[in-house]
């Protein structure tokens, strides 16, 4: 997984509340058997006009944000299925963060598995991100996870919380299965109480 | 000292080790497997030399690809390259790591949802998990059941265990009798729409009450199923003596000893009188009318007797303009009735409400009827062995008489990945459980309603209030 220390990067704002995987990457992507290639789908029926031509002003397509590793939301994003595509598909395209009032729980989890730091900000804070964002590539944003802070164009300096294992994760690119797997014992233990519950 | 809740007393039973930061480590029982959320963990296995923990803890099958018209062809007749190649992907996956495969000429074949509980492989008090959102639906039997992304289907497999953070207890108590034709779908869309689609974020709902206890297995599964869409992690109702009469004898549950072994410990299993849930609510079930969804979201919800909300009655400005959207969407016009919407397409089916007495319900409806002309209908069963029940009580010539297409079994029109879907600007009358934009194809229009709901949709041409339907027939 890839390591995520700190980003300097363009934030775009998605002023949609509820953004669901559909909306993220719709079904007929689905199909494939491997994790890249997805990020010239992300968003596609928002993106794209059903003959494949760009939708001029879907925030992605505006020159200002083509280039952004950074999204902004509305509140509940991510809600829908646990298709994990949904996090591959903006990864692909270079979304490295994303930033809203609250997520939906696999999502959120989906994220920290790919190297993708979802963050929870209070209204007013997501609210003025936005407003900054709204200036496009003249407001870059840094998002530094060892300190667990947002600087904003202005100088401005907002905190955030997060999950102190998935933070380690994320700051050391660890790999959640071989971790657990080190843990080999204790699973070994707790199968052998097993034989108490047969239908287990 | 309180008492403990039943997802609480799940909890404690799977945890393996519990982490310093307060995550845990837990234990999965049963692990089922779809063909389009699994190729990318098996690849992972592979590339890190990896095996499959307890492979006869998994079980998998295909059912979000497959197409449902005539399947005599086999896998080798699938249309789709892509749909086949993953299909032949999971049988390839599933031999190589000695997994059981459901394949899609067997009988058993099914929505794995679906599938799971038919075959008595989902039990009470397990923890079952599935690349799949709607494995909530699971919780119906008492067992703690949720979706996980492909990075957890492949640290369940290498493993058989997952890293969780412990969620909220949420206590949905329904009270009352639910009228006639008040089905447990309306009283998801009822919860969903009283708590929204992020109400549950956190929690795990137990859903308790009089009118929860005399839901069938197959309502507490379309209840269970659709507290996702409430947001929450798992849905939970205690298991009680329907649960047992409807596991029992199925070929996966215990058998003899072990299964009253089994039963006594199931007993244990609910929520102490003096549990403590963070969050609880009670809905009156006898208030309920029949309900459907006018939005794009599943807490747009409204009674089959309302109108089509207007935005400017909404003060909050990103609401309104959410609203705006979805109306936009839908083609819909703030203050038309619900009745006076016409539909073009029905679809009955989906793990929310594709089993034998769904099925019945609408059959109920659609008996002696004819689908209206500006509708085209169809009923995709849940299961091989469904559709087999289904046709030995004749089901399926009523829906046939009616002009209800027959289906093979699987996803379907649920998430159109095959070849059923909705073109673009269709209005669909529809029993599944999501109606985002798009869900049922590009530029769709999805409306969530009860199967009796539905297939009086078809027979009018318009949603209909099943209520006064029945009084007329
Ligand atoms: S029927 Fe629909 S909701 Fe259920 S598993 Fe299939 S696609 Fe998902």
């Amino acid at each position: 997984m890839q390591k995520f220390n700190q980003l300097t990067g363009i934030a775009a704002p998605l002023d949609i509340l509820n953004v669901d995987t559909d909306m993220i990457i719709p079904k007929q992507f689905l199909k494939t058997i491997q994790r890249s290639g997805l990020g010239k789908n992300l968003f596609d029926e928002m993106r794209f006009t059903p003959e494949g031509e760009e939708v001029a002003d879907f925030v992605l397509n505006q020159p200002a944000y083509r280039e952004a590793e950074i999204l902004v939301a509305g509140d509940n994003f991510g809600c829908g299925s646990s298709r994990e595509h949904a996090p591959w598909a903006l990864l692909d395209f270079g979304i490295r963060c994303i930033i809203a009032t609250s997520f939906a729980d696999i999502f959120y989890n989906n994220c920290f598995k790919n190297g993708i730091l979802p963050i929870v900000l209070p209204q007013e804070d997501v609210d003025k991100l936005m407003e900054d964002a709204k200036r496009g590539a003249n407001a870059t944003v840094t998002i530094d996870l060892e300190s667990q802070t947002i600087k904003g164009p202005d100088g401005g300096t907002i905190a955030f919380e997060v999950d102190a294992f998935r933070k380690k994760c994320l700051l050391e690119g660890l790999d959640d299965i071989g971790l657990t797997l080190q843990r080999g014992d204790a699973i070994d233990a707790y199968e052998t109480d097993l034989a108490s519950q047969p239908w287990r | 000292m309180t008492g403990t809740t039943l997802y609480d007393k799940i909890w404690n039973a799977h945890q393996v080790e519990a982490q310093a930061d307060g995550n845990g480590l837990l234990y999965i029982d049963r692990h089922l497997v779809h063909e389009v959320t699994s190729p990318q963990a098996f690849e992972g296995l592979r590339m890190s030399g990896r095996n499959v923990r307890a492979p006869h803890k998994v079980l998998a099958l295909a059912d979000h690809n497959i197409p449902t018209t005539d399947r005599t062809g086999g896998v080798e007749a699938i249309a789709d390259p892509e749909s086949k190649l993953q299909i032949q992907t999971l049988e390839k996956n599933c031999a190589e790591f000695g997994i059981e495969y459901v394949a899609m000429d067997d009988i058993r074949q099914g929505i794995v949802h679906v599938t799971g509980p038919e075959q008595g492989f989902t039990l009470p008090g397990l923890t079952i998990v599935c690349g799949d959102s709607h494995t909530s639906t699971h919780g119906a039997f008492g067992a703690l059941a949720h979706g996980i992304g492909t990075s957890e289907v492949e640290h369940v497999l290498a493993t058989q265990t997952l890293i969780q953070s412990k969620a909220k207890n949420f206590r949905i108590n329904v009270v009352g009798d639910a009228p006639d034709h008040v089905t447990a779908k309306d009283i998801a869309l009822a919860i969903i729409g009283e708590i929204g689609t992020a109400g549950g974020t956190g929690y795990v709902l137990e859903y308790a009450g009089p009118a929860i206890e005399a839901l069938s297995m197959e309502g507490r599964m379309t209840l269970c199923n659709m507290s996702i869409e409430a947001g929450a992690r798992a849905g939970l109702v205690a298991p009680d003596e329907k649960t047992y009469a409807f596991l029992e004898g199925r070929a996966k549950a215990p058998k003899g000893e072990d299964w009253d072994k089994a039963v006594a410990y199931w007993r244990t299993l609910s929520s102490d009188a003096d549990a403590v849930f963070d969050k609880e609510i009670t809905i009156d079930a006898s208030d309920l009318p029949p309900l459907v969804t006018w939005g794009t979201s599943p807490q747009d919800v409204i009674s089959i007797e309302g109108a089509v909300p207007n935005p400017a009655d909404i003060a909050d400005e990103a609401r309104r303009k959410s609203t705006e959207r979805a109306l936009d969407y839908m083609g819909l016009t703030a203050g038309t009735p619900m009745q006076e919407v016409a539909i073009d397409r029905v679809f009955i089916g989906s793990c929310t409400n594709s089993r034998i007495e769904d099925l019945r319900a609408a059959a109920a409806i659609a008996k002696g009827k004819t689908v209206a002309s500006r509708v085209s209908a169809m009923v995709v069963p849940g299961s091989g062995l469904i559709k087999q029940q289904a046709e030995e009580e004749g089901l399926d010539k009523i829906f046939i008489a009616a002009g209800f297409e027959w289906r093979e079994p699987g996803c379907s029109m649920c998430l159109a990945m095959n070849a059923d879907k909705l073109a673009p600007g269709e209005r669909c009358a529809s029993t599944s459980n999501r109606n985002f934009e798009g869900r049922q194809g590009r530029g769709g229009r999805t409306h969530l309603v009860s199967p009796e709901m539905a297939a009086a949709a078809a027979v009018t041409g318009h949603f209909t209030d099943i209520r006064n339907l029945k009084a007329e027939g």
